[in-house]
């Protein structure tokens, strides 16, 4: 009888992967009841196709019931940006683009100069212009807790005030999976449905989803050069210090983001198994490779603060 | 075989060795990566402790770094080929209730951590009632820093049998105790051998292996509406699908189910994830049903069963955790979340505080300030659709919206 009862019980028990799914389509759709104009910030990377994702499975056979935002800094990997149109144009879905060059020529912003300048810092104005211009309330984004140790407080339902600010000692509470969406006008929510994923819960995920990821993703020859122990993509957007010589290495990205700052690591993956095996072998973290994590103890908690992703 | 998920909740003070414990779990089930190990090494060059402060691990914001103290709830990972866990890492102060209140609410375990040399403290009883108050029924008590009182079973036994004492009185059906050093890694991952009168498992193995899937309600079918999906395309010109996740007991296509409030019959014509049809749906998966009849049914509603209904009430006897940081002004109308529902309501009456070092009743004051866990009778302007909390964590837990502020004040849940 007890083992009837085990056998029954094991019916309804669900994998991590499932569990997951059904708390971020949740979070989806709370989105999109409580808000009046919600989008998805979109990169192009495989935190945002996977957020996207869920959203399909959230709102099938409707279309997905938001936009997609794309902060484009300029300095673009051209492989991201394919993958970002291709994808666009299959959901059916609006494209909005918020672009850094544009507040750099409207003197909004003042551009980094020297070797490791990059445009990291001023995508949060883009951003925050972006999102007031097109009276967004609530921005789902990507981010997960298991990403870097300030990111390990945040919430579901994250609330930013006015000025697009995160007080990270005084977040709302949430519990159960009551999110509260009520703020004051002009403040707005950014919302992480995959708060709870780590990076090989994203890459199982894509495997078992079979979903398509930008190529960049997959070990590839490409010309690079090191520098303080990054491997970064030579491009016309990278300034070489004299001594800098670009070569070819068979390299991979385990984060997509800036052609600038966006560090390759040397790999041989070149399929998702591969990868997998790869990432649970890891002994470096996957923001590791990120020259803006780089500047000191606390740069994502200052940027965060800021209004960054 | 799929891993399943554990979340948990690890509750204690900045002494008890709560940031060791959990560094210890992550460091031994080798989750810790290089650049983080460096990047605590470093720190704890910085402040003069010997070796690598694991500690440090789980203190994320700065405020916390300067202080060297924990003030929010910070969400931890790791994974054995047996399961994925999510640590609710809460601190254990009374200033920070309503924090341990908020990791508790989506824990199947709580870890209680005592000090072998102090024995059974207030904030034992704390941690144990809220974990009773939000209806998590399993709990680990470690007895930690075994090695302080070297390992004597004759300690270690007298803890326990004061923790059942006291514990008898909860509703907490699996408590387990383990003898631990988190420090030194002693029965937390490994096996000790200074505890050979210890039979039980290893803290991870317990987690590893505690059942808790009968834990979900498969009884009673629950299922808010939480999105009416309307493609309004060509394809799906005339498709109407309700969008939301089981909240009890299991539907299944052909079942018949009655829609609350307004008690209209339908039958289940269809059930999906994303493109996918299944057969079934239970919690907590997130799901869209269609229906054979259309029906008026939208957010706030539930799909239930006929012979088995929620109770529709509009006075509600919850104990609530306030987390506000205004004390709570009488007669305000309150916005109170329920399920996908929202109603206003008004606090009638508070009928008592509770102590919860001591677990008395308070009776002669009255006023809710944060942190405080009081049981009151409350009133809501429409009915909502609720169950007893013990028996469904989804239909019998609640939160109360500041109309003003819109910030979340309160917590509660209700028994009925």
């Amino acid at each position: 009888m007890e083992v009837l009862e085990e056998k029954k019980m094991s019916e309804y028990n669900l994998s991590h992967l499932d569990e997951l799914e059904a708390e971020g389509m949740y979070v989806l759709r709370e989105v999109a009841a409580q808000f009046e104009r919600p989008a998805i910030l979109f990169s192009g990377g495989k935190d945002s196709i996977c957020v996207t994702h869920l959203a399909r499975k959230a709102f099938a056979p409707a279309r997905i019931p938001m936009p997609l935002v794309h902060i484009d800094t300029g300095h673009n990997f051209p492989e991201t940006m394919q993958f970002r149109d291709d994808l666009v144009e299959e959901l059916g879905v609006q494209l909005i683009v918020g672009s850094v060059q544009d507040l750099i020529d409207r003197g909004e912003v003042t551009e980094e100069k020297g070797f490791n300048a990059s445009r990291n810092r001023i995508q949060t104005p883009t951003l925050i212009s972006t999102i007031e211009s097109h009276q967004f309330d609530a921005c789902v984004g990507g981010a997960r807790r298991d990403e870097e140790k300030a990111r390990a407080k945040e919430r579901f339902f994250s609330h930013r005030d006015d000025f697009s600010q995160w007080d990270p000692k005084n977040q709302r509470p949430e519990l159960w999976d009551l999110y509260n969406g009520k703020c004051q006008p002009g403040e707005h929510f950014r919302v992480f449905p995959l708060n709870n994923w780590t990076e090989l819960d994203i890459w199982n995920y894509i495997l078992r989803e079979n979903i398509a990821i930008p190529s960049l993703y997959f070990a590839h020859e490409r010309e690079v050069i090191r520098r303080e122990g990054q491997i970064l993509a030579n491009s016309d957007f990278l300034n070489l210090r004299p001594d800098e010589k670009p070569e070819t290495m068979q390299v991979r990205f385990r984060t997509l983001g800036d052609l600038t700052i966006t560090g390759a690591v040397e790999s041989d993956a070149d399929d998702l198994e591969k990868i997998i095996a790869e990432v649970a072998a890891a002994r470096k973290t996957e923001r590791g490779g990120r020259m803006d994590d780089k500047r000191s103890q606390s740069a994502m908690e200052d940027r965060k603060k800021e209004g960054y992703f | 075989m799929a891993q399943g998920l554990l979340r948990f909740i690890t509750a204690g003070s900045v002494d008890d060795g709560k940031s060791t414990l959990i560094g210890r779990l992550l460091y031994d089930s080798k989750t810790i990566f290089e650049d983080q190990l460096e990047s605590i090494e470093q720190a704890s060059n910085q402040r003069g402790t010997d070796g690598a402060d694991l500690s440090l691990l789980t203190d994320g914001l700065r405020a916390e770094r300067e202080q060297g103290i924990t003030i929010d709830v910070a969400y931890r990972y790791f994974a054995t080929p047996k399961r994925k866990f999510i640590i609710a890492d809460a601190p254990g102060h009374i200033q920070y209730t309503r924090n341990m209140v908020t990791g508790a609410s989506t824990a199947d375990l709580a870890i209680i951590l005592i000090d072998a040399r102090a024995g059974l403290l207030e904030q034992t009883h704390r941690h144990s009632f809220i974990t009773h108050l939000l209806g998590i029924k399993h709990m680990v008590v470690c007895v930690n820093k075994m090695d302080l009182v070297d390992w004597k079973e004759e300690r270690y036994n007298e803890i326990v049998d004061a923790f059942r004492s006291f514990s008898s009185r909860l509703d907490i059906p699996d408590i387990k105790f383990i003898p631990i050093s988190a420090l030194q890694g002693d029965n937390v991952v490994d096996r000790s051998d200074q505890t050979p009168w210890y039979e039980g498992p290893t803290l991870l193995h317990h987690l590893e292996h505690v059942h808790v899937a009968a834990d979900r309600n498969l009884q009673d079918c629950r299922f808010p509406v939480q999105y009416v999906v309307r493609p309004q395309t060509d394809a799906h010109r005339d498709f109407r699908g309700y969008a939301g996740r089981v909240s009890g007991g299991v539907f299944k296509v052909g079942d018949e189910v009655v829609a609350l409030p307004s008690g209209l019959g339908s039958k289940v014509t269809s059930i999906a994830i994303g493109d996918r049809e299944v057969d079934r749906a239970f919690p907590p998966q997130s799901v869209v049903m269609t229906l054979a009849d259309d029906i008026d049914l939208s957010r706030g509603d539930m799909l239930v069963r006929e012979n088995n209904q929620p109770e529709s009430v509009q006075d509600i006897d919850a104990r609530i955790c306030w987390l506000g940081e205004q004390p709570m002004r009488p007669g305000i109308r309150f916005e109170l979340h329920h399920t996908s529902r929202e109603a206003k309501a008004v606090v009638k009456e508070v009928m008592y505080k509770l102590d919860i070092n001591t677990l008395h009743r308070v009776e002669d004051d009255l006023e809710i300030k944060m942190n405080d866990i009081a049981r009151v009778r409350i009133r809501t302007a429409a009915p909502i659709l609720v169950d007893d909390y013990r028996r469904n964590r989804a239909t019998g837990s609640f939160i109360l919206v500041d109309p003003g502020t819109r910030l979340t004040v309160a917590a509660g849940v209700i028994y009925t």
